[in-house]
């Protein structure tokens, strides 16, 4: 096993490259520009593209236009960028265009800060643009984990035909840890009969675009991509549980959150209290069916969900549960990061107030 | 019998929504024969913007790409960095390219992106009906100025190939019109040399058509282009205003 020790935002370019993506475009912005400085030290000696856009509008465009030429593609921000990319996201989704977009989040709304959070997670779960539209959204929660999921996530893309995001947080992208790379998965050829790459006077001419003047039209296509959607729902869920099978107690957290969790949970397991955590990896999909069994289960007394935000994953944990159980809620806003202790506090309070 | 004209290869069968007396069409032509005599539609690539021609994606026969409004400069930047050896334009009106887009335009100008734009300059926007643009002249009425462009109050318009002329990156710039058939001819030939401009690999290319848009200004087809002639030719006057090959010699 080679291990090599690397920054989050380093991993994520390696990754994307190892992947087939040739083609990057961003803006500068705190805390992911690593990202866009290991690309533009690689990608040229590659012979492939790094491009430093005017704005996050202009990169996310060119983003559209690389990947309606069909080659790989990608662009990475971090929140206020990500609003601003947001215009172009809908025209991608419109278009059916897949591409990966990073988003390293910092603290908002506004400028708000620079250090670690979770708050755009509505924003890419629900709302990634204007117009009925959908993001694939995977939240890893380890730089070993974000390096697996720049790889599914440009396979994804390309199979069902939307972007895909990963949302981290701040800590991810700064932290370093050892990343292996011997495992990585050969990228996918997918064809691409719809992409403008030049007819070569042998076919039809391709149109990418996002406009339908007949409201019957603009259904139908609509119609067609929400089962895309659905399937995406069915086959694409990702989690992972933690010690959840005798638990009384359930976590749920993602990202560095969920990583602070464990520590809490391997303290709280010592002391005898019953908990265990279901990290979604997936956030679009949410991973609905973690939670099939657990809203039946009897012995489950407690949810708790751990957020760096005001608690905006919370609505999707307890639309999963169907409210049949209650959901309790630990969040810190703006930058900072709950501590395990926070955690384990708060879980000797749900367990009765056993310390 | 002999065939003696017919419609250029790079446009397709599809009736086109301009109204009666646009100068889109006979910009569109140039555009496409261009592309044709060329010999590069099999390589090349197009940008549609938003605003009147929008749906210029179903009128080139080209593979073509509809961008977001402004933004077409940066979505061709995407398209010709993934595969430099195609051939890629944009086609913008005033309104997408010199107001929401004026970024987008600088910057592709500025990298010396080796991309050509067709910029229709008609001094209004047509697509919503008719309000104020960037290169809406002094004291002209439009809807969102109907005491006319006060510019004290609205500001200046704007000459693109003029600003842009002054940028290293720009290979060529050259404005045009489409006012009469001497001037048609001078308009092909202008579309030619950016798209050889992109071709020989120099750099960005852009022309300026000088249009009209009879319907939003009120007028006849052939009052529009009189009013063109008299009004926008001398605020707008034709010419090269950089070509690095003429730098050169």
């Amino acid at each position: 096993m080679n291990k090599v020790l690397m920054k989050g935002n380093e991993a994520i370019a390696e990754a994307a490259i190892r992947a087939g993506c040739m083609h990057f475009f961003g803006y500068p912005i705190t805390p992911q520009t690593e990202v866009a400085a290991y690309f533009s030290k690689k990608l040229p000696k590659l012979g492939g593209t790094f491009l430093q856009a005017e704005s996050e509008v202009a990169a996310i465009n060119m983003v559209l236009g690389a990947a309606s030429a069909g080659v790989r593609t990608m662009t990475s921000s971090s929140s206020p960028g990500i609003s601003l990319k947001s215009e172009g996201i809908s025209y991608i989704i419109g278009s059916d265009l897949p591409c990966l977009i990073i988003n390293v989040q910092r603290g908002g709304p506004g400028l708000g800060g620079i250090q670690p959070s979770q708050s755009d997670y509505w924003q890419a779960t629900k709302a990634p643009g204007h117009g009925d539209s959908h993001l694939l959204v995977y939240a890893p929660e380890s730089v070993q984990e974000i390096v697996e999921y720049v790889f599914t996530a440009f396979d994804k893309a390309e199979e069902y035909r939307m972007p895909a995001m990963l949302l981290l947080d701040g800590t991810l992208g700064q932290m370093m840890e050892p990343v292996c790379f011997d495992n990585i998965p050969t990228p996918k050829k997918n064809e691409k009969p719809w992409a403008t790459n030049g007819h070569k006077n042998e076919r039809e001419h391709n149109i990418v675009n996002s406009l339908y003047l007949k409201p019957e039209e603009l259904e139908v296509k609509n119609f067609e991509r929400f089962e895309r959607y659905a399937k995406v729902c069915e086959n694409e869920q990702r989690y992972e549980e933690y010690m959840t099978e005798d638990a009384e107690i359930i976590i749920v957290a993602i990202g560095i959150a969920a990583r602070v969790s464990k520590s809490a949970i391997d303290e709280a397991r010592a002391m005898g209290i019953k908990v265990g955590l279901v990290r979604p990896i997936t956030v679009y999909p949410f991973p609905t069916k973690a939670f099939d069994k657990i809203k039946e289960n009897p012995n489950v007394k407690n949810i708790l969900t751990v957020e760096l935000n005001m608690g905006q994953m919370t609505d999707d944990v307890k639309l999963a549960l169907e409210c049949k159980k209650p959901v309790e809620l630990l969040r810190h806003s703006g930058g900072i990061v709950p501590t395990p202790k926070e955690v384990l506090a708060k879980l000797c309070e749900l367990n009765g107030g056993n310390k | 019998m002999s065939i003696v004209f017919q419609k250029t290869k790079g446009l397709t069968d599809a009736v086109t929504h301009y109204c009666p007396g646009c100068t889109h069409g006979i910009v569109h032509r140039l555009v496409g024969e261009v592309l044709e005599e060329l010999g590069v539609l099999g390589n090349a690539v197009g940008v549609a913007p938003v605003g009147c021609s929008v749906m210029a994606y179903n009128y080139f026969s080209c593979d073509m790409v509809q961008a977001p409004h402004g933004r077409a400069p940066a979505v061709a930047t995407g398209l010709k960095r993934a595969i430099p050896e195609n051939i890629v334009f944009t086609y913008q009106g005033d309104g997408d390219l010199a107001a929401i887009g004026t970024a987008e335009t600088v910057h592709a100008a500025t990298r010396g992106e080796n991309i050509t734009i067709i910029f229709i300059n008609n001094a209004i926007y047509g697509m919503t009906g008719g309000q104020m643009a960037p290169t809406t002249l002094p004291g002209q009425v439009t809807q969102t100025t109907p005491y006319g462009r006060d510019v004290n109050y609205s500001g200046y318009p704007v000459r693109v190939c003029e600003m842009l002329s002054t940028l290293d990156g720009v290979a060529y710039a050259e404005r045009v019109s489409v006012n009469n058939v001497k001037n048609v001819n001078a308009a092909k030939a202008a579309i030619k040399k950016g798209f050889e401009m992109q071709i020989n690999k120099k750099g960005f290319s852009i022309i300026e058509v000088l249009s009209t848009c009879s319907t939003n200004w009120g007028m006849t087809p052939v009052a529009a282009m009189k009013w063109l002639e008299d009004n926008m030719m001398p605020y707008y006057p034709l010419g090269v205003y950089k070509d690095k090959t003429k730098e050169a010699e």
